[in-house]
């Protein structure tokens, strides 16, 4: 009889409610095999696989000055992923985050270039924040408004609003802004509008962590939290339960792009000391893998955003230590991240393969 | 003696999702010529068992064997190959194709497509078995029973000899029901074998021969619907005795509590969904609102809600002793802080009423969120009433933490509706209250209205059951195509006239163009 050999080979079947342990177990081993991938990789192009592993590690843990630009690093992902976070959980897709950093970086930078000296030090730098957080704010606020009166897709529109701003980074580097006629460079900050060090660190750490803390307070335990999440859940509950939906879309932006528009001041004026066009340098589309891989929790944003800083510095010692070039430990961040995200899938569902039938 | 052809028989059929067990060991046996009824509360497994057969899902054990031999359907093409056709509750129709469009969809025939002598084909199987229907008329130019004549000629041009009908009557009205189940006798006449799910108990003692009962995912049994009684079929599926009839007490002196005068609403494209509509409602009773599903009671609800913009018309609210006051153009929260203590039970229960992602604490605080000075939420009082409403509504569920999208259709229902009365309404809304709710709990729900009504409280029901409307309301409004049709007193309406007034507008026929 042909019937049993038409019963599928693998099937789907929804879980529900799994163990934590077994979660957790799922995704170490998803991180495990993400290493092995990669140790194949390594292999492939001649390179043996464990001294890779350590070098990547020592490179960004090894000393004082690797862990030093490790958590440079981390800074602003970790900054850009706190910001996106609100935007995610309401369902609304920002990822112009990229736009918003810069944005913050230009308004920064115009008191740090034009005020320096004419206000006390400290005071430099809070304006500069302030001026970075409204710059970015406002900037994320043009597609929200956008999206609440017209509904139109915010997907593209924050995509767009990066090129634009970039854009603009690039005339003021050649044309207003520019420092020496024809480097097409802006002039070096002020000492006293770059950020102090604090453990040999510019001081931008402290600012992400208090970050982490009003992030996590803010989307669990208030009003504004309570209504971001059902927003998210259902825009209809929302509208039945009496927000008004659009408002707190501008809201949420607004809030979004200007701790998009801090990092930019941070990195501006901590990492950089200066203005140019690659100061986002990728940070708003890399932090939004940040926040999905933390599920949106600000605490597990530190050790993912570390994370990737780690794989980031090691593949730079990587490259000089042993010649092996960035393409590769970029392919071995790519399998991690694979293999981190397909976890869920096991977590979600199960597979259920064909018996064997005894012969009869 | 008439010969009997076994058509389909299932044995031992078990299919699982997750930990939930939806269908445990299941046999069954369908003759030719033969109408069986599917009968079970929600969640007992009956559309998953049927979604089997029509090839939607694989069962995880037992085998089923068409004509006497077993049979593996994995697709519905599959399905279609034994000759099992499906008609599902929601319609899987393309609206700018004609009806023999939509049937011959999907077919894989040989040569080139002829159309004409398709339609020859279609009309030729419509007047064999009785049916309305002209082959080359546009989907959205007809009605919702044309919609399932469609479906029905679709599964039937397939050469499908049994037929499964997925609560067919829900959208219909009694006359158009008395119509479908002409047609499903003639064909049984014929000798196809029809499954018909449905909780309706009427239909499946006038339409049925034998009726199998499920219940949570367990077979009881199959009697023959001579030889049973709706009492009887209520017992076997709940698994104990239940009483059937709703207490209707009369509340002493109703006070006007809301009037709506001339209401008229168009939706997005400009289409009126509403036209005119006046009635009033008053505290201390239960006004029920009857119509086919889509003729505006969703749009009425929610307009006067807040939620659907008027377009002309006045809602007035009379709070005891004071001046009626407007609900035109204002929104939820201003009608809020206008005093008017309204709640409102939607039809979307999970894309409206509730955030299904977290749990009940979450759901009460959807009511009570803007509540207190400071920007931190207060989680404390929410908590208490979700505990409250655990307890007193038997909500079944892990914690008041666990999402209410994880839990079952009736346990939802209970959450929403319990939260919506602990607001202390003056004026309650519900639209479906009992939509997918077993037995037991649709008797709490109508017990819970008939306490509000005679606590005062002016209660609007829009139901889909004529009979339940009957027992349980005080008045019915009739809506037909946005506008009403009528008010009858519930306790001296017939179910015929009813049925009339949800077609008809004063005798004229209703067009169903936009």
């Amino acid at each position: 009889m042909t019937h049993e050999k038409k019963t599928p080979l693998i099937r789907l079947a929804k879980r529900d409610g799994m163990e934590a342990w077994k979660i957790w177990c799922i995704r170490v081993g998803s991180i495990l095999a993400a290493l092995l991938l990669g140790a194949l990789v390594m292999a492939l192009v001649g390179t043996n696989p464990v001294t890779a592993y350590g070098t990547i590690l020592s490179g960004a843990l090894g000393k004082k000055t690797a862990v030093r630009q490790t958590v440079k690093i981390a800074i602003p992902l970790l900054g850009c992923a706190l910001a996106i976070a609100p935007c995610f959980k309401m369902r609304f897709w920002n990822i112009g985050a990229e736009g918003q950093i810069t944005a913050g970086a230009i308004a920064a930078s115009y008191f740090a270039l034009f005020w320096a000296g004419r206000v006390p030090g400290p005071m430099l730098l809070v304006i500069m924040g302030l001026a970075g957080a409204i710059a970015g704010g406002i900037w994320a606020l043009i597609p929200a408004f956008f999206k609440a009166k017209w509904n139109t897709n915010e997907t593209l529109f924050t995509l767009m609003m990066n090129y634009i701003i970039i854009g603009v980074v690039r005339w003021l580097q050649g044309g207003p802004w520019e420092g020496r006629k024809g480097s097409q460079i802006i002039p070096q900050f002020d000492a006293a509008a770059c950020l102090p060090r604090v453990l040999g660190v510019h001081c931008g750490w402290i600012i992400v962590l208090v970050l982490v803390v009003f992030m996590h307070v803010y989307m669990n335990h208030t009003k504004h939290g309570y209504e971001i999440a059902v927003i998210g859940d259902s825009v209809n509950t929302a509208r039945y339960a009496g927000m008004n939906v659009g408002r707190i879309m501008m809201r949420t932006m607004f809030l979004s792009g200007a701790i998009s528009g801090l990092v930019g001041f941070i990195v501006a004026s901590g990492a950089n000391n200066t203005l140019y066009d690659g100061v986002a340098g990728g940070v708003g589309f890399t932090s939004i893998t940040v926040a999905w891989l933390s599920q949106l929790n600000a605490f597990a944003m530190v050790a993912i955003s570390m994370l990737l800083a780690v794989l980031e510095k090691g593949a730079e010692t990587l490259q000089t230590r042993m010649a092996v070039p960035t393409s590769i430990s970029d392919i071995i961040t790519g399998i991690l991240l694979f293999c981190m995200l397909g976890c869920e899938f096991f977590i979600n569902y199960r597979l259920i393969f064909r018996k064997k039938e005894g012969a009869k | 003696m008439e010969k009997t052809v076994c058509a389909i028989e299932l044995r031992g059929i078990t299919k699982r999702f997750g930990e939930v067990v939806a269908n445990d060991g299941i046999d069954l046996q369908l003759n030719r010529g033969e109408i069986l009824s599917l009968l079970g509360e929600n969640g007992s497994g009956k559309t998953t068992l049927m979604n089997m057969l029509s090839g939607i899902y694989f069962p995880d054990e037992g085998e089923i064997l068409a004509g006497g031999r077993p049979v593996s359907i994995r697709s519905p093409k599959d399905a279609f190959a034994n000759g099992i056709g499906m008609i599902h509750q929601h319609y899987k129709l393309v609206d700018v194709f004609t009806a023999t469009e939509n049937i011959v969809l999907g077919l894989e025939e040989s040569g080139k497509l002829d159309i004409k002598a398709a339609e020859g084909r279609v009309q030729a199987i419509c007047d064999r078995y009785g049916f309305d229907l002209d082959p080359a008329q546009k989907i959205y130019n007809m009605s919702v029973s044309q919609k399932q004549t469609v479906e029905i000629v679709k599964v039937l041009y397939r050469g499908a000899e049994i037929l499964i009908l997925d609560e067919p009557t829900a959208v219909l009205t009694p006359q158009e029901t008395n119509k479908l189940f002409d047609v499903l006798r003639t064909m049984r006449a014929d000798g196809k074998a029809i499954v018909i799910i449905t909780h309706k108990l009427h239909e499946v003692m006038a339409l049925s021969d034998k009726v199998a009962v499920l219940r949570k995912g367990k077979y009881i049994g199959t009697v023959k619907t001579g030889e049973t009684s709706p009492q009887a079929l209520t017992d076997m599926m709940v698994g104990r005795s239940v009483a059937l009839n709703i207490d209707r007490p009369r509340y002493e002196n109703p006070v006007k509590r809301l009037e709506v005068k001339n209401l008229t609403c168009l939706d997005a494209e400009g289409v009126k969904r509403l036209d005119n509509v006046s009635f009033t409602a008053m505290g201390g009773e239960i006004l029920g609102i009857a119509g086919i599903a889509g003729s505006g009671q969703r749009e009425l609800l929610e307009a006067i809600a807040g939620l659907y913009p008027v377009a002309s018309g006045e809602i007035l609210y009379s709070p005891e002793g004071k001046e009626p006051a407007s609900l035109v153009g204002r929104t939820p929260m201003q009608i809020k802080k206008a005093g008017v203590a309204m709640a409102f039970v939607p039809e979307d229960r999970l894309g409206m009423g509730l955030v299904g992602s977290m749990g009940m604490t979450g759901n009460m605080m959807l009511r009570s969120w803007r509540k207190g000075r400071t920007a931190f939420v207060n989680r404390k009082d929410p908590n208490e009433l979700a505990l409250q409403i655990w307890k007193e509504l038997e909500v079944v569920t892990p914690s008041t933490e666990f999402p209410v999208r994880r839990m079952s259709g009736g346990n939802v229902q209970k959450v929403l509706v319990g939260r919506e009365i602990a607001s202390a309404p003056s004026v309650l809304m519900t639209a479906y209250a009992v939509r997918g709710l077993d037995i037991n709990t649709s008797y709490t729900i109508y017990n819970l209205l008939t306490e509000q009504k005679m606590k005062g409280v002016a209660v609007i029901y829009v139901g889909e059951d004529l009979d339940v409307l009957l027992e349980l309301c005080d008045r019915i409004l009739v809506l037909c195509g946005g506008q009403v049709s009528g008010v009858v007193d519930a306790r001296t309406a017939a179910k015929d006239q009813i049925g009339l007034m949800m077609t008809r507008m004063g005798g004229k026929e209703v067009h169903h163009d936009a």
